[in-house]
């Protein structure tokens, strides 16, 4: 028997009871489906993910006060006052890949408006820290050159903060009021919305870098040109890696650490972030796998249910064909080639609802959704392998019946 | 393939079955031959071993004890698939209870056999059509079963026994679910087949469809009692 003739009589025997073959498929449809919908709004939420890293700019490095954790104890973080406004203008001037740096220091305090109070973060910056990290203004001003020479007491108040204090009212030229000190409001930031870990970037406050250390309390006196971090930016194109190599060095020289000594300060770039991010999803892939797994195994024991069913049925039919010259192997492709139809057709419609479905929740949710070829290709091949795994035990069955006996059975 | 052997020679043929306790010889050493032509009445009271003799003629199964050349070739030392290949190319097989796929048109199940002799597409339709006309079935090709009469219905499966042109045609009691009237205008079916060169070995246990035969053979419990020749009536049809 030719394949061809096989997959014929396969598809003669599923018509013969459409409902039966359409419930069996159900199990295989389902999880292709589900795998392919979930793997798109999956790999959708991540490509819009990477987009927002992207243009953040993977050319920023940030460079923080403080030793990196070490065996889950973090040493001294911060308490020694060591980097320096002077450490971020010497990494501008000595190392050839750095456009900018933005030193900043950064303070969890009250902030007052009236009768109003408002926890939020104080960074004292200056004005390319706005640019480093791609700050729009959207009422007044930005921090100046001047106000941070100056030490002027002014503040850029951040969406929420606004929200919160003026309750969306237009705060330009109000006062406001930090520990003791009264500070002027010379503009609103633009909305940033969440950052990718979830936490709220509009609460924030900017004050020029001069002001915050000196009129804010808990800033290390020890050491008036500290900084807790500093944004260095690369121009594009520039070795990522060496850039921070040369940075690190740098400091440590600066610092005057001998070899063997702990960097105390740290390094982070935004390629990091992005991995970080890229495990978290590549756990979902793992569980959406599992899920699928389990699904497809459903399918298969669906399969192999009504296989068994459908060989116990045709047990004189089985008894002709073998009578009639059928070998054993006939027999057994025969059912094998049924069982793996039907798993591929039910693979077929469910790759169909799967993409319709992730394109309904783009429509309806809005979500981003991206169909990955490769997941529609797996879900198909391992349907197939389903198919073909939970069909075999029901042909051996065929394929071993004794013929007279077979042509006997009522 | 020695063709001044008899097609069948069977030698001390012996089958039991293992029931409970007991083991049922259902057929007990018999030995005979059948030439090339020859119309085989097989006779008996039910449970006389007839269809556990026509099995074993059939390659469907196989003696505990004995032998049994098919054309001159030793069939018990065949491995199953090349069984399968002897069911499929020299001998046709027609049942009792016809045994047509339900499903499929009389052309179809005509057409079964060759899908396992490896028969291309349109050949196969063709012969498919040539055997069902022979059988007096022209026209009746898109039918399914349901559509046709009992006597209709073993006309297709007697096409689809011929349909591979094997050497010998088996049939276990092919009128026994039919009336007299049509199961007379099956065995002049058989008859002109047999005419036509075809070896013929039929069971009945109707004296009345025996007739027909030019030899009858007698089984009783699992024995050979009888064997002798006779002039066969004509059927006429
Ligand atoms: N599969 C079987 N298992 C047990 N006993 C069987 C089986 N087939 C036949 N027999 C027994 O063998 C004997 C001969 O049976 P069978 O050849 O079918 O007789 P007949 O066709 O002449 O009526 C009977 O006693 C029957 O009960
Ligand atoms: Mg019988």
């Amino acid at each position: 028997m030719t394949a061809l003739d096989a997959l014929r009589s396969a598809l003669d025997s599923l018509r013969a009871s459409p409902l039966r073959s359409a419930l069996t498929m159900l199990g295989i449809v389902i999880g292709v489906a589900a795998v392919i919908a979930m793997v798109a709004v999956g790999a959708g939420a991540r490509d819009q993910v990477m987009r927002q890293i992207a243009s953040l700019g993977t050319n920023l490095v940030m460079v923080g006060q403080g030793s990196v954790v070490r065996s889950g104890v973090k040493l001294g973080a911060g308490t020694a006052a060591t980097l320096t406004e002077d450490d971020a203008t010497a990494i501008l001037n000595d190392i050839p890949a750095v456009t900018v740096t933005a030193p900043s220091v950064r303070w969890g305090l009250q902030i007052v408006a009236g009768n109003q109070n408002w926890g939020t973060v104080m960074f004292g910056i200056t004005p390319d820290y706005m640019e480093a990290r791609d700050w729009s203004i959207v009422q007044g001003r930005g921090i100046s050159d001047q106000d941070v020479t100056q030490a002027e007491k002014v503040v850029v108040l951040g969406q929420t903060v606004v929200r919160s204090l003026f309750g969306g009212g237009d705060p330009v030229g109000e006062q406001v009021r930090v520990f003791a000190t009264p500070l002027t409001v010379v503009g609103v930031l633009g909305e940033k919305g969440q950052n990718t870990q979830g936490q709220d970037q509009d609460d924030v406050i900017f004050l020029p870098l001069s002001t915050a250390k000196r009129n804010i309390p808990g800033m290390a006196k020890s050491n008036p040109r500290f900084i807790h971090s500093v944004v260095v930016k690369t121009h594009d194109g520039a070795d990522q890696d060496e850039a921070q190599a040369q940075i690190r060095e740098l400091l440590r020289q600066r610092h005057r650490l001998i070899d063997g000594q702990d960097d105390d300060f740290w390094m982070r770039n935004l390629s990091e972030v992005a991995a970080t991010r890229d495990a978290s999803s590549r756990a979902l892939s793992f569980l959406l796998a599992a899920v699928a797994a389990v699904s497809l195994l459903v399918g298969g024991i669906g399969i192999m249910n009504i296989m068994l069913v459908s060989v116990t049925e045709r047990t004189r039919e089985i008894g002709l064909r073998l009578a009639i010259g059928a070998r054993r192997r006939d027999i057994l492709m025969q059912f094998l080639i049924e069982s793996t139809t039907l798993s591929l057709i039910g693979a077929a419609v469910g790759v169909v609802t799967g993409i319709g479905t992730a394109m309904v929740v783009a429509g309806l949710a809005g979500w981003p959704t991206l169909i990955r070829l490769d997941s529609v290709v797996l879900a198909v091949v391992v349907s197939g392998l389903v198919g073909v795994f939970f069909g075999l035990y029901p042909a051996r069955r065929a394929s071993r019946l004794n013929p007279i006996e077979a042509l006997r059975h009522e | 393939m020695a063709s001044d052997a008899p097609l069948i020679a069977v030698d001390s043929l012996s089958r039991s079955y293992r029931m409970g306790p007991h083991r049922v010889k259902a057929l007990d050493g018999v030995t005979l031959r059948v030439e090339r032509g020859e119309f085989v009445a097989v006779m008996g009271p039910s449970g006389s071993g007839k269809s556990t003799f026509m099995n074993l003629l059939g390659c469907l199964d196989r003696p505990d004890s004995g032998r049994y050349a098919l054309d001159g070739e030793e069939v018990g030392r065949l491995s199953s698939d090349a069984l399968a290949v002897v069911r499929n190319r020299r001998i046709g097989f027609v049942f009792q209870s016809f045994n047509l796929l339900p499903r499929q048109t009389a052309q179809a199940n005509v057409e079964l056999p060759m899908l396992y002799a490896g028969v291309a597409h349109a050949a196969r339709a063709e012969k498919a059509l040539a055997a069902l006309a022979a059988v007096g079935l022209d026209g009746r090709a898109h039918h399914r079963p349901t559509q046709l009469s009992g006597g209709q219905q073993q006309r297709v499966a007697i096409a689809r026994a011929l349909v591979n042109d094997p050497v010998l045609l088996l049939a276990d009691e092919p009128t026994g679910a039919l009336d007299t009237a049509t199961s007379l205008e099956i065995m002049a079916l058989f008859q002109r087949l047999n005419r036509a060169g075809i070896t013929v070995v039929l069971v009945t246990h109707e004296p009345d469809v025996a007739r027909f035969a030019r030899r009858v053979l007698s089984f009783r419990d699992g024995h050979l009692v009888d064997d002798r020749a006779q002039v066969p009536e004509e059927a006429l049809a």
